[in-house]
């Protein structure tokens, strides 16, 4: 096939792969956009086959490595609990990382193949471009594992911070810049060595300071990144197809990532440097004395729902934890089948990632017209009889709106203080990630109902 | 002077940055999750640059090094592949509407 004909069907395949996320715009269109997604998978994999033409005895190979990695693929696809999505998508990103850093280093060591020079003398551009590929790769490839080993909770979610952090962080960033120039200059393979190494500590250390709760910014950070690593590539390759793909990944992340520092009200740069929620506050807390609540078991919530005309829900990572998204389903419809108007409130940074709970409610057969967005929802708290906060808490922390003290003032949160009565299920009074205390626990209207989220919602219903 | 193939490179690259921003700005924030697995699924798209390296021939025989990453590449690649679309495939299956005649 000559080269012009596969530029063609390269381009082909950028244009479905737009066309997938445009999908996304509406439910009913997302089926068929994943479908141009394949579509133009498909096209592109089979014209590079085509473009070889001459196949060497490493065909047998290839295909052998493209159905191995495929059988895996597809096996983690059907077994993943919708629960696990944040880890594998951080897992799914380390594995874009890593194979743009492969194909970097392959590139690099065989340029020819490429058109890209000799080795030795590869030309100056591709060699930028190479360095640009490996490093943000590589970058995304170590910073991906540890989201992924925070997210399965084998590495602790607790910000790890040390002196001199950012310093570190700084120079190892300029160095990345001088060891390119170096290479440039050299074309010695060790500073692109140095570089890879370099760029594997720099992901390492961008995340190790950043908490928990903040991983729905790091999950859209690394997203951007993979996106920026894999047009690096594109670059490289003279690829249309990588090109178009990375530039949309990447922007793609890059305006999740500001979705969700918007729903914090943080700055992108404060998440970044970490360390938010560090022990200080958490123990300046304890010295508060003792408050009353008022806490109840699952008839005296049964009650109250049962006297509602309206409920709201609003889930947060703890019905995640507790798996507890079928359980609630069940409880609404008991309430539905007592004409109880039921509807859920999601706060953009609920779960460990952009659009977690949306997910979880999908997967228990909520219908995606009854799960509403904060803006579309926070005006009806003060209509509604009853807020059932499951496994959520700081989203709905009121010090945001009227404690300029508190760590985060200003963050949009969830009216949820407005209803009739809020019903507040949680497993202790311990505070959210922020080490803040929530003054709704102690409001008159408020009920904690201490259990866990799944157990209490299944008494409930049995309750109704 | 003739323009540099580069720039052509370029303007396609910074075009797409705005596609892509108008494309995913107008994503419901509900499929943001689905949004989050297909992006990963097609930025593996850099599967082509493996293939192109697990296939390079030599004189020879036997495979070169950057035979051998190119192939662990296209195997990594591939699980991004088809994890990332069934998996989106799964999740959106889940999205529907409410049944009628409720």
């Amino acid at each position: 096939m000559s080269a012009n004909l596969s530029a063609i069907f390269y381009l082909i395949s950028g244009v479905l792969f737009i066309l997938a996320l445009r999908g996304l715009s509406s439910p009913e269109t997302s089926r068929q956009g994943n479908f141009f997604g394949i579509l133009g998978m498909t096209i592109a994999i089979t014209v590079t086959f085509l473009s070889i033409g001459s196949f060497s005895s490493g065909l047998t190979y290839v295909l052998i490595f493209l159905l191995i990695g495929g059988l895996i693929g597809a096996f983690i696809a059907y077994k993943i609990p919708m629960t696990a999505m944040p880890e594998l998508v951080a897992g799914f990103h380390s594995l874009v990382g890593l194979s743009a850093v492969l194909v970097a280093i392959s590139a690099f060591l065989n340029p020819e193949v490429f058109n890209l020079g000799s080795p030795g003398s590869i030309k100056l551009a591709s060699l930028i471009e190479m360095s640009i590929g490996a490093a943000v790769g590589a970058i995304t490839f170590s910073g991906s594992i540890i989201a992924f080993l925070k997210l399965q909770g084998i590495m602790s979610g607790s910000p790890i911070t040390f002196r001199g952090q950012h310093l570190l962080n700084a120079l190892l960033l300029s160095s990345i810049i001088i060891l390119t120039y170096l290479l440039c200059l050299t074309q010695s393979s060790n500073f692109f060595w140095i570089l890879l190494l370099v760029s594997f500590l720099i992901g390492f250390l961008l995340i190790i300071p950043i908490g928990g709760a903040d991983m729905p910014v790091v999950i859209s950070m690394l997203n951007s990144y993979s996106g920026w690593a894999a047009a690096g590539i594109g670059f490289t390759l003279e690829n249309s197809a990588l090109i178009i793909t990375g530039a949309l990944v990447g922007s793609s992340g890059a305006i999740l990532s500001y979705i969700m520092c918007k729903g914090m009200n943080r700055s992108f740069f404060n998440v970044i440097l970490g360390g938010f929620g560090a022990s200080e506050q958490s123990t300046s807390l304890r010295d508060k004395e003792y408050r009353p609540v008022k806490s109840g078991n699952a008839e005296d919530a049964a009650f109250l729902m049962k006297n509602a005309s309206s409920v709201i829900i609003v889930p947060g990572y703890g019905m995640a934890v507790a798996q507890a998204q079928h359980a609630l389903r069940e409880m609404v419809d008991t309430l539905k089948k007592n004409d109880i108007k039921v509807t859920y409130a999601i706060h953009p940074v609920a779960g460990r990632m952009p659009g977690h709970m949306n997910v979880l409610l999908a997967e228990a057969n909520v219908p995606y017209d009854e799960v509403f967005e904060l803006e579309e929802i926070n005006n009806d708290f003060a209509n509604a009889d009853v807020a059932f906060v499951i496994g959520a808490n700081d989203v709905t922390n009121p010090a945001a709106k009227n404690d300029p003290q508190s760590p985060i003032y200003g963050m949009p949160v969830l009216d949820v203080e407005k209803c009739k009565s809020v019903l507040f299920v949680k497993r202790s009074l311990s505070p959210g990630y922020a080490g803040i205390d929530n003054d709704l626990f102690y409001k008159e209207n408020t009920l904690m109902l201490f259990a866990d989220a799944k157990k209490m919602t299944e008494d409930i219903t049995k309750n109704l | 002077m003739e323009i540099d193939p580069f720039i052509f490179r370029l303007s396609i690259f910074i075009l797409s940055i705005f596609i892509g921003y108008y494309v995913v700005w107008s994503v419901t924030p509900s499929l943001h999750t689905p949004l989050m697995s297909v992006t990963n699924a097609i930025s593996s798209v850099i599967i082509v640059g493996a293939i192109i390296a697990g296939l390079a021939g030599n004189s020879e025989g036997g495979f070169t090094i950057s035979n051998i990453l190119g192939f662990l590449a296209i195997s990594l690649a591939a699980v991004n592949i088809f994890g990332g679309f069934l998996v989106t495939q799964r999740m959106l299956q889940m999205y529907k509407k409410k049944k009628k005649g409720k």
